[in-house]
């Protein structure tokens, strides 16, 4: 008992010693609670029924169970916004995954110094533009007037007639996925190029007096040196699989005659949770939606852990 | 092959480079003129009026100026709040250390989302406030993590001979530790700036006040309003001086969105040689961290 007192006296004491400091760590843990935390909880709204009135007061709410989470799988839309999420993120992995690879290992055989830093700081520039200005820019080249992609097509001949691509179904995931490719290829590239600065240049030219050609030495030398950090990158972006987008096709899929092709899940949950205020349901898709990344996170850690190079 | 390389990379840069050269260039063309096609690596009709017009739209004017408002207290504040936090973070005899570091952590795998995130806003008088832009973003637990481990990495003699020379921990932190970490503030400062000064969609959806919207926001709008033909008056995006000068057909909707995304990225090209090489830093420290 008098042990305790005894200690619980120090540790108050100790925290008065160090006040000065624990002065500056409470703001932010008071910050983030409420900003981080208290949405967390919100996340209870999901298995509710979301009452505007008594929504402050959470627990005031009814339980509902699963009953969101049925409506949503029983939504007609469903279909529809599933294959959209997984063709889109798979897009966007098979093809802007290997991207930024590919231009790091182009950018380690030029040899010309300042070439090299010039094409870098080119390419990393789209990086830095926000979707709505890069958005402007690819209505801009595609537009029919003075678009410079019908242009090009109709001085080769390709096309008689401007086409209106931003209006057309079958053109919309490759527009999503070139922007994205051409926004964040030259950033992406760094951390690859980096790698390859690391590589030990003895292997190089004990290769080279083996007679091995700069190709060789890439896809022998190169390539298996730089592939742990491949594989975390990998299994990072296995992680956000589901995560189709956003910002990018909220601003390039302002007509709605695409929403056939560009409804994911992410803007499902603004329209139909937010615009619509469907709040309880619009929580429930979005939960929905972080399960299936967790699993699919574990599932890639797994699958990198047999090859000996995994995040946890 | 190696020619090949280069061809590409030529190309490449080119396919980086000409969108925004375009961009400057319609923006610099006649409206009309431009509606008739052709112009693509040069202006035709040379005329400043579109930048005229973006500069005498009161309301686009008051948009940059929520923007740059918004940058400067944004960035300045959410540095200062995370360097403070992350100095504290960074003493080991902090009581409590263990569970804040796990109570951060925590965050940054798992959060409540888009409409959980709205409510808080919401319930907390957040809606049509300046403040909205500010407070939600003013610990990032990401850059805390970075500047802790910068910190301790600093040489501890500095800090033993300053407190022996009667500094309290907050003159240690103000006049030693900050100045010291004048390189990744700056490469942080940078990241933060940037992500204030581009983001659109927060004020989209807690923001219904004009005078409170940011200039991204506007043109989105703007954008939304031309893609659909309809008077950008019906989304009160510009005055309607602009919507005269729109309708006298002086300029198209498609010159005065040139003509903003120019004025809107111009900042971020004009910085961008001087700060390349902390941006680059800036993604190596952010993945050596792990």
């Amino acid at each position: 008992m008098s042990q305790a007192t005894a200690n619980q006296k120090s540790l108050w004491q100790r925290l008065w010693k160090q006040i000065d400091i624990q002065i500056m760590v409470w703001p932010g843990v008071i910050l983030i609670f409420i900003f981080a935390y208290i949405p967390m909880y919100g996340v209870l709204t999901g298995f509710m029924d979301y009452n505007i009135f008594t929504g402050a007061r959470i627990f005031e709410n009814k339980w509902v169970g699963l009953k969101h989470f049925q409506d949503f799988f029983n939504a007609p839309q469903f279909g529809t916004i599933m294959r959209n999420t997984i063709m889109i993120s798979l897009l966007k992995l098979i093809i802007g995954f290997p991207a930024p690879i590919i231009l790091a290992l182009m950018l380690n055989e030029v040899r010309h110094r300042i070439f090299k830093r010039v094409v870098q700081s080119i390419t990393y520039l789209p990086y830095f533009m926000s979707w709505v200005i890069i958005g402007s820019i690819v209505m801009s080249l595609l537009s029919t007037e003075n678009g410079s992609v019908n242009m090009l097509l109709k001085g080769i001949g390709a096309i008689d007639e401007s086409i209106n691509f931003l209006s057309m179904k079958e053109y919309f995931w490759g527009i999503l996925v070139s922007a994205n490719v051409w926004k964040d290829i030259g950033f992406n590239s760094i951390i690859f190029m980096a790698a390859i600065a690391g590589v030990n240049p003895s292997l190089y030219e004990a290769a080279e007096i083996d007679g091995a050609s700069r190709f060789k030495q890439m896809y022998l030398i190169t390539i298996p040196t730089i592939m742990p950090i491949i594989i975390i990158f990998m299994i990072l972006a296995m992680g956000s699989l589901l995560n189709a987008g956003f910002e990018d096709i909220l601003i390039l899929a302002q007509n709605p005659s695409l929403r056939p092709v560009s409804d994911v899940i992410d803007t499902y949950v603004y329209r139909a949770g937010l615009q619509n205020q469907r709040y309880a349901y619009g929580v429930a898709v979005g939960l929905f939606r972080a399960v299936i990344s967790v699993m699919l996170l574990t599932m890639a850690n797994y699958l990198a852990r047999k090859t000996g190079n995994s995040l946890w | 092959m190696v020619v090949a390389i280069y061809v590409f990379l030529i190309l490449l840069s080119f396919s980086a480079l000409y969108p925004f050269w375009n961009t400057l260039v319609v923006s610099l063309n006649q409206g009309l003129d431009t509606a008739k096609g052709g112009v693509a690596f040069w202006p035709r009709a040379f005329t400043w009026s579109n930048y005229a017009t973006v500069f005498n739209d009161d309301k686009l004017l008051n948009a940059f100026m929520i923007t740059i408002l918004r940058t400067v207290i944004g960035t300045v504040s959410a540095i200062f709040m995370t360097t403070m936090l992350a100095y504290g973070m960074s003493k080991s005899y902090l009581i409590g250390r263990k569970f804040f570091t796990i109570f951060f952590i925590v965050t940054m795998y798992f959060g409540g989302g888009l409409i959980p995130t709205f409510l808080l806003i919401k319930s907390l008088g957040l809606m049509n406030n300046f403040l909205v832009f500010i407070i939600p973003g003013l610990i990032s637990v990401w850059n805390m993590i970075i500047f802790r481990t910068f910190f301790k990495s600093l040489p501890v003699g500095l800090e033993e001979s300053a407190q022996i020379d009667g500094c309290s921990n907050w003159g240690v932190f103000l006049k030693i530790v900050l100045p010291l970490s004048g390189p990744v503030i700056a490469t942080l400062g940078l990241f933060t700036a940037i992500a204030h000064w581009n983001d659109w969609f927060a004020p989209t959806i807690y923001i219904t006040n004009q005078d409170l919207m940011p200039v991204q926001t506007v043109l989105r709008r703007l954008l939304n309003a031309n893609l659909f033909n309809e008077a950008s008056a019906s989304s009160g995006t510009v005055n309607s001086q602009t919507l005269e000068a729109m309708s006298q057909k002086s300029l198209t909707a498609k010159s005065l969105i040139s003509a903003t995304v120019m004025v809107v990225s111009l900042p971020i090209i004009a910085v961008y040689p001087f700060v390349q090489k902390y941006f680059v830093k800036g993604v190596m420290v952010g993945s050596l961290k792990e």
